[in-house]
């Protein structure tokens, strides 16, 4: 048959892997920073863009899409090629996929140091930007199926559904969690509130690290391990039943991270039995990419390359069995809100991911360079100046998280709680400083890295254009034995790409679906009322700071809990939450129930600098508060669009609004004063007080009202 | 300490858990005998695509 001459494109791989190497170590350092504004509160300088809610937000954005979306799309544009042996559909929309991914990268990353953010981790990016990840995602699709249909290679091998998997359920995800009604060019209400919030979001926060972090990156895994080691995957026929049990079930698994919460109790069932039933797809998985390497463990010891193939899948193994573990609600009641979560989720980012990425790039970029990699004791010194950093990175905070959290449930002989929360923070202080030298030496692994690949990258020139042949794909492909169903849908991607897309939408919708239909079901309590103005700016503030980031709002029905913060949270609290503000780790206290709890002036002063108020506190400090003006030409704006979201402020109260929300902020710049203090009644710390006295105080004025009718 | 069962008066909610565990199911044994009857010829030649010869270099 007639052989077609074509050419690879890797001048757009080489532009992806140079983004990965760059925004990884952006991404890291940026984490390096906030592990350090733990036990060094000053780090955060007292300004604004660079405190801990703010910039962890930046940590976990770039870390997440941008080191590790740049990572896939290297890799992803390098074996998609091969795979199918046909250039990348349009190199234009190559270009326009790389260069639009930059950008929302950058974008991402000034408006998040703004203080522009949804307030609902990992999809904190504001709506132009949601859109332009829209637009770029439908380019990236574009192109990858463009390349597919004009493939030479009849079959499609198994790292292509991933990748296929990984686009379709992204963009569901993406599309359904971010509506959103803007009220301003750059900020946003969520359009579902409080427990519905809070399930779209972790439907979409699970499956973000379900399709994002792990269908791609297995699908890179299947590719560069097998050609790392120079031989095929152990098992195919497992690696099939993988692809499919694994993204028919991981849509389900989301509502293991709002367990024992005002989440219903079906929904959190759910959520715990999928996520068990994980652990058989993610072990197969595991030991198909490791059984890859039989017999060949005398490579591995040579070739830096499998080394980090070698931790990075067995990194996948320990977290998706911790994952289901931690999806008990026994075993969530103790890891929850714990720097445990925090240890869990760098196994899976600083060894499956980071790892997959770093072999991968020493791999590849030699290939495309046309040269060998400058050093393999560099390359392997970086492995294990790696994977002592991730061993120091995780094992003290599984401790930290399991201390604080054993600190947190202890009463003494009578009855009263053992710790004040501040002393549970102060006690596992040296595991922080521990975990942040783990993170030092990973990210000194990633600048020896660089140093290898500048130096493998001077040795060789780009092989912009590889030349390649292969045959058209016949007319009539010849089959072998007798054709079954499955083989139909495996070579026609399109079809491919409507069957899972209905299978993660079915598992997406029946969870979703009954909590949406029950709305009205979700207990109202009559005494849930909307936030005042000033309240609601003083929420806005709130998001804005990414207090979020270190306090939840959500008191569970645990004795500990309901003698520490108070009554425990119900769904009917929330209804009135655009949007939902639960958090998901207590670096700080709850404060679910802190309205009322202090006067005026102690928030004051407290978020002035907090460690007078708490000695010893590692809150950072928000002197600008103090300064900075409420933006009340936006009050009307954000009136309306609570209104068309459903809270019933009544018609043509967006005029009156600014009025009734300096007549309150003057009540408490007039009770601010009575304690010696002074301020413009329109300073953001006046709006912040105001909705920190207002938080959880509804119910509690219901339960007096009960106390008192049965008296 | 229990939730109270916000969804009392939807009745029947359980049929979405045995509906989609049916689901998934039936279609995962279809895919495993699938899986397990195709041609070995073919499994061969499907895990050896990345290594396919007229790749450039491998
Ligand atoms: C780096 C993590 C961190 C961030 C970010 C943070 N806090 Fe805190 N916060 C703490 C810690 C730790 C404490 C406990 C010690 C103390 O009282 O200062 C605390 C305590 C509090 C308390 C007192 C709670 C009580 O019941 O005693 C309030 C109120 C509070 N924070 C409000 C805020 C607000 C508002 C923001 C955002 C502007 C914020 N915090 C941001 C860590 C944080």
């Amino acid at each position: 048959m007639q052989v077609e001459q074509f050419y690879y494109d890797n001048r757009t791989v080489k532009n992806f892997a140079y983004a990965t190497v760059l925004w990884g170590i952006v991404g890291m350092l940026a984490g390096l920073l906030v592990a350090i504004q733990f036990y060094l509160p000053a780090a955060s300088f007292n300004f604004a863009p660079t405190t801990f809610g703010r910039l962890r937000p930046v940590h976990t954005n770039a870390v997440i899409f941008a080191f590790v979306g740049n990572c896939i799309f290297a890799g992803i544009y390098y074996s998609l090629q091969r795979l199918c042996k046909a250039r990348m559909f349009s190199d234009l929309l190559s270009k326009i996929h790389f260069w639009g991914w930059q950008l929302i990268i950058v974008a991402a990353a000034l408006t998040l140091f703004m203080g522009y953010t949804t307030g609902k981790e990992y999809a904190e990016l504001e709506w132009p930007i949601d859109i332009a990840i829209t637009l770029v995602w439908v380019v990236f699709g574009i192109n990858m199926f463009g390349t597919i249909l004009t493939r030479r290679e009849s079959h499609l091998y198994v790292a292509i559904w991933f990748y296929i998997a990984t686009w379709v359920t992204v963009a569901m995800l993406h599309i359904v969690n971010s509506f959103e009604i803007p009220f301003s060019p750059l900020k946003s209400y969520s359009w579902y509130a409080g427990v519905q919030d809070a399930l779209v979001q972790w439907w979409y926060g699970h499956n973000a690290v379900a399709f994002f972090l792990t269908t791609p990156v297995l699908g890179l895994m299947y590719y560069f391990m097998p050609k790392a080691a120079n031989r095929p995957v152990y098992s195919y026929r497992l690696s099939i039943i993988h692809f499919w049990a694994l993204i028919f079930i991981y849509i389900w698994a989301g509502p293991h991270h709002l367990l024992y919460t005002a989440l219903p109790d079906w929904a959190q069932s759910l959520g715990t039995v999928f996520s068990i039933m994980l652990i058989a797809p993610s072990w197969g998985g595991m030991l198909n990419g490791l059984f890859t390497l039989r017999g060949a463990w005398d490579k591995v010891r040579e070739d830096p390359v499998l080394k980090f193939m070698v931790v990075a899948v067995t990194c996948y193994g320990m977290s998706t069995f911790e994952g289901p573990l931690l999806s008990l609600k026994n075993v969530n009641a103790i890891s929850h809100f714990t720097d445990w979560t925090i240890a869990h989720v760098h196994i899976g980012a600083m060894g499956w991911n980071g790892f997959i990425a770093f072999g991968m790039l020493y791999w590849m970029i030699p290939r495309i360079f046309g040269t060998q990699l400058y050093s393999k004791k560099l390359a392997t010194t970086h492995f294990w100046v790696g994977t002592m950093g991730i061993v120091l990175y995780a094992l003290p905070l599984y401790w930290a998280g399991f201390t604080q959290a054993m600190m947190w449930k202890q009463f003494t002989e009578e009855g009263q709680l053992k710790f004040q929360f501040l002393e549970t923070v102060t006690h596992i202080i040296p595991m922080y400083i521990t975990r942040s030298v783990g993170g030092l030496l990973y990210v000194s692994g990633v600048f020896i890295m660089v140093y290898n690949l500048v130096k493998t990258v001077k040795s060789g020139s780009l092989v912009a254009d590889e030349a390649a042949e292969a045959a058209p794909l016949p007319k009539v492909i010849e089959t072998h034995g007798k054709e079954y169903w499955h083989r139909w849908i495996e070579r026609k991607p399109v079809q491919m790409l409507v069957y899972s897309f209905i299978l993660v939408a079915i598992g997406g919708l029946l969870e979703l679906i009954p909590t949406f239909l029950v709305k009205s079901n979700i207990p109202t309590i009559a005494s849930v009322k909307p936030y005042t103005p000033l309240e609601l700016q003083g929420r806005d503030i709130y998001i804005k700071e990414g207090c979020y980031t270190c306090h939840s709002q959500m008191v569970r029905p645990f004795r500990d809990e309901v003698a520490r913060y108070g009554e425990y949270s119900k769904a009917g609290e929330f209804v009135y939450d655009h949007p939902f503000q639960w958090g998901s780790k207590r670096t700080g206290p709850d404060l679910a129930r802190i309205g009322g709890k202090y006067p005026d002036s102690w928030h004051y002063n407290h978020m002035f600098d907090p460690s007078t108020m708490s000695p010893g506190s590692i809150m950072p400090r928000y002197p600008w508060l103090m300064d900075a003006k409420i933006d009340t030409a936006l009050t009307p704006a954000k009136i309306r669009a609570m209104q068309t979201l459903g809270v019933p402020y009544p018609v043509g109260y967006d005029q009156q609004a600014n009025a009734e929300l300096m007549a309150q902020a003057n009540k408490i710049k007039d009770n601010l004063k009575k304690d010696k203090i002074e301020t413009a009644a329109d300073a953001e710390i006046v709006a912040l007080i105001a909705y920190l006295q207002r938080v959880g105080v509804d119910i509690k004025g219901e339960q007096k009202a009960q106390v008192a009718s049965l008296k | 300490m229990k939730f109270i069962n916000y969804l009392e008066s939807t009745t029947g909610v359980s049929i979405y858990g045995l509906g989609s565990f049916m689901l998934f199911f039936t279609f995962f044994v279809f895919m495993a005998i699938w899986v397990f009857k195709a041609d070995k010829r073919l499994i061969t030649h499907l895990s050896e695509i990345p290594f396919d010869h007229s790749d450039s270099k491998s």
